[in-house]
């Protein structure tokens, strides 16, 4: 897995069946095909015994449009969705654990709520932020918080959903903005989400 | 009624046709093994290999059109059997391979003989099943065959525990598939349909580049109805041999890197390639960005992961070629095009690459040349992989579909011997002749063993040159002649062989002693062996290095040259 790769990040989802192995048989025939995975997410979806997949990979149309249709091929596969240029929502939750102390714990939190993320635990030495976002608003806060020491980052992936068809309304924007952001991190996130 | 698994599986087989199995049993498949004999119709064929099991089912399934069925037993039994599924899947073999494993309760524990045979061929099969209940059996093996031999087909494995054998369930045979994500298309869309037509009818030099996917769809009235009908060359791939008829007139044989320089020279100057249930091969294009240049292109396959993958296509139709091209021959205007199937013929007396030398030498491919006289061109050809394939696929004159069978896509030596034992379990009705190398022969000739048992009587030309001969080849074009374990300086005496294994064992030195020694062969009543020694160091002419274009073909010495029509 690369993350910082030049090559654009296309995202897709995968509805298969919710059997043992079929996330071995998706992965394997990324890894056998060259393809590269940005991240993954698994879980349960709406209709029992299915399981929905989202990926982001990395790579130009030609190779997005070959990993879609080899993995169409895999059986257990039943619908394939490039996302990447639909309006969609996109989130994936990030755990990260920040080196703190009684100077520097309020200057985190006072982060921490300006991507309305929250903080979960604390301990004399460190506290462990949880946020929810797209990619661009989970590498954001973590790029903010990497002077006060991150020491452990957990994400979970992207998952990504299409948006309501008919009027296309994005609800979270129609909420109240997020308080005004500090300039630095209004000079390294631009939040289309609202999480 | 309770049944056990084993019993489920043996009818279950049954419905689906099966009337032979190749296989070799072991342990863990031994509660199967001990059912057989209650089912009389599924005749075993018992291997010396399992390699051969895999490839005799491969053999089978390419000259009957139906699934092959190979049987093993678990760790090792399993693993061999890896080579031929490969083969399988890389050539689009039907084929549905059943291995007994560890019982349920030991799976995971390194048990004795416990492999993960899913987890092994899950890259090299269509699809695979670890079936852990008996109840389950029926509706596996009804989904593996289908899935086996519908779409793209290709190899189904089956993994079923030793316990799972003998657990009893209720036989019920599923008349219904549920497979919501296997739904391959069949018909082509009939606005690609009439583009398609439009860039035909509006061709100056259209070529036909037709591939397995004729002889896996029948579409072989099709194919024939659209070249005769608007007057088009048909190219074959090395596996669409026999696909349509080459002594057809429209018939200009395999182009690539072997083959036939006129061929690969049509496609370079043609205006459109239509490109018929072929994946552009890197055997054939070469260097992607130059092959076919100038024209436009077609392509119609089953398969929509190969539109686009190696070739970018002007037109591409997703589709089952038989109906497609019943489809397309309605929109297809007739012409003749005169002046491009000139051109095409003075291409063929400028590179006469179907030519072979007048020498006094036994060179190899005289044999092949001999070898379809004698069979009027209407035997089963069945190679290895190497030179004496190359030539095999270039002077044997094929008539009939599915009589040409070749590891292609995997390029499996030693496919030869267990391939052809297959091919004539398949068409015991014809004559199937094994070209073989004597490298890929002495990889799976234990299984002449299992021809003389079993009264199979394939014929055998070993193309005995003492040389792992395309390799050697190789060595000699790039890198100086330098000879590096190529090289058989004390191969058996296969004749003799042939006495050992109880089959008919002939020795040729001499050119004089080849048509005599054919005529023996295909009299004996079983079995035979014709050890040609041939000129060692004969190459397969022409040649187009890997990954280079055609302006960077090698074709043979011309002194050597004779002007005389095959």
């Amino acid at each position: 897995m690369t993350t910082d790769s030049a090559l654009p990040k296309h995202t897709i989802t995968a509805l298969v069946e919710d059997r043992p192995g079929v996330l071995n048989r998706v992965v394997s025939m990324f890894r056998r095909r060259g393809f590269n995975i940005a991240s993954l997410a698994v879980g349960q979806s709406e209709v029992a015994g299915l399981s929905r997949m989202t990926f982001v990979v990395e790579g130009d149309d030609t190779t997005v449009e070959q990993v879609t249709k080899h993995m169409h091929k895999l059986i257990d596969v039943i619908k394939v969705s490039d996302i990447s240029n639909a309006n969609t929502v996109e989130r994936e939750l990030a755990l990260i654990r920040v080196s703190a102390n009684a100077q520097t714990r309020n200057e985190i939190m006072q982060i921490v709520g300006i991507f309305r993320a929250n903080v979960v635990d604390v301990a004399p030495d460190s506290v462990v932020v949880e946020v929810t976002g797209d990619q661009d608003k989970v590498e954001s806060l973590q790029n903010l918080l990497k002077p006060f020491g991150v020491v452990e980052v957990m994400r979970t992936g992207t998952i990504a959903m299409n948006r309501g068809m008919a009027t296309g309304a994005r609800t979270d924007e129609a909420r109240p903005r997020r308080p005004s952001a500090t300039p630095s991190s209004r000079a390294t996130w631009t939040d289309r989400s609202g999480g | 009624m309770k049944l056990t698994g084993a019993q489920i599986l043996c009818e279950s087989m049954l419905r689906e046709g099966v009337d032979v199995i190749f296989g070799l049993p072991g342990g863990a498949i031994l509660p199967l093994y001990q059912t057989l004999p209650q089912y009389p119709a599924l005749r075993h064929i018992l291997m010396r290999h399992e390699q051969g099991a895999a490839h005799a089912a491969d053999g089978y399934a390419r000259v009957t059109g139906r699934p092959g069925v190979a049987w093993a037993t678990s760790g090792p039994g399993a693993t061999n059997l890896v080579t031929g599924i490969a083969t399988a899947q890389m050539d689009s073999v039907p084929m549905v391979a059943v291995t007994g494993q560890v019982a349920r309760a030991a799976i995971g524990s390194d048990a004795f003989q416990e492999t993960d045979i899913t987890g092994i061929t899950l890259p090299i099969t269509k699809h695979n099943y670890l079936v852990m209940s008996a109840a389950d059996i029926g509706r596996v093996v009804k989904e593996a065959f289908h899935i086996a031999s519908t779409g793209r087909p290709g190899p189904v494995l089956i993994d079923i525990p030793k316990d799972v054998f003998t657990e009893k369930a209720d036989f019920d045979y599923p008349d219904s598939l549920d497979l919501p994500g296997y739904k391959p298309t069949l018909d082509g869309h009939p606005s690609q349909v009439k583009k398609a037509a439009k860039l035909i009818n509006e061709a100056k030099r259209p070529v036909i580049l037709a591939g397995h996917g004729i002889i896996l769809s029948g579409a072989y009235e099709e194919l024939r109805d659209l070249a005769e009908k608007a007057q088009i060359p048909v190219i074959t791939t090395l596996l669409g041999i026999s696909c349509f008829p080459e002594d057809h007139v429209l018939c200009v044989g395999m182009p690539g890197m072997h083959g036939m320089a006129y061929a690969s020279w049509a496609i370079e100057e043609a205006d459109l390639v239509i490109a018929l249930g072929m994946r552009f091969d890197d055997r054939i294009i070469g260097k992607p960005s130059a092959f076919a240049a100038n024209s436009k292109k077609i392509h119609i396959d089953i398969d929509p992961s190969e539109i686009g993958k190696n070739v970018k296509v002007d037109v591409p139709i997703v589709g089952d070629l038989k109906r497609v091209l019943r489809m397309l021959n309605k929109h297809v205007d007739a012409a003749v095009h005169v002046e491009w199937l000139g051109r095409v013929e003075e291409l063929k007396r400028q590179h006469p690459s179907h030519l072979v030398r007048e020498t006094d030498k036994l060179i190899p491919q005289c044999v092949i040349k001999e070898i379809s006289e004698a069979t009027n061109g209407e035997a089963i050809i069945v190679t290895g992989v190497g030179q004496h394939q190359m030539w095999a696929a270039q002077h044997y004159v094929f008539k009939e579909p599915r009589s040409f069978v070749s590891s292609g896509g995997s390029g499996a030596m030693g496919y030869e011997v267990p391939g052809a034992l297959g091919a004539q379990v398949g068409r015991p009705d014809k004559v199937v002749w094994s070209v073989a190398g004597d490298g890929g022969f002495q990889m799976t000739m234990s299984e002449v063993a299992t021809m003389v048992e079993n009264r199979i009587p394939v014929k055998f030309a070993i193309i005995n040159n003492g040389f792992l001969g395309m390799v050697r080849q190789w060595q000699e074009a790039f890198y100086q002649r330098r000879y590096v374990a190529t090289s058989y300086t004390r191969n058996p005496d296969f004749a003799k062989l042939g006495d050992a294994f109880g089959c008919l064992g002939l020795k040729v030195t001499d050119k004089s002693q080849v048509r005599g020694a054919i005529q023996r062969a295909m009299a004996y009543d079983g079995p035979a062996i014709v050890d040609f020694i041939v000129e060692q160091e004969e190459n397969v002419y022409p040649f187009i290095p890997s990954g280079q274009t055609i302006h960077d073909m090698i074709e043979e010495p011309r002194p050597h040259r004779q002007e005389s029509r095959r």
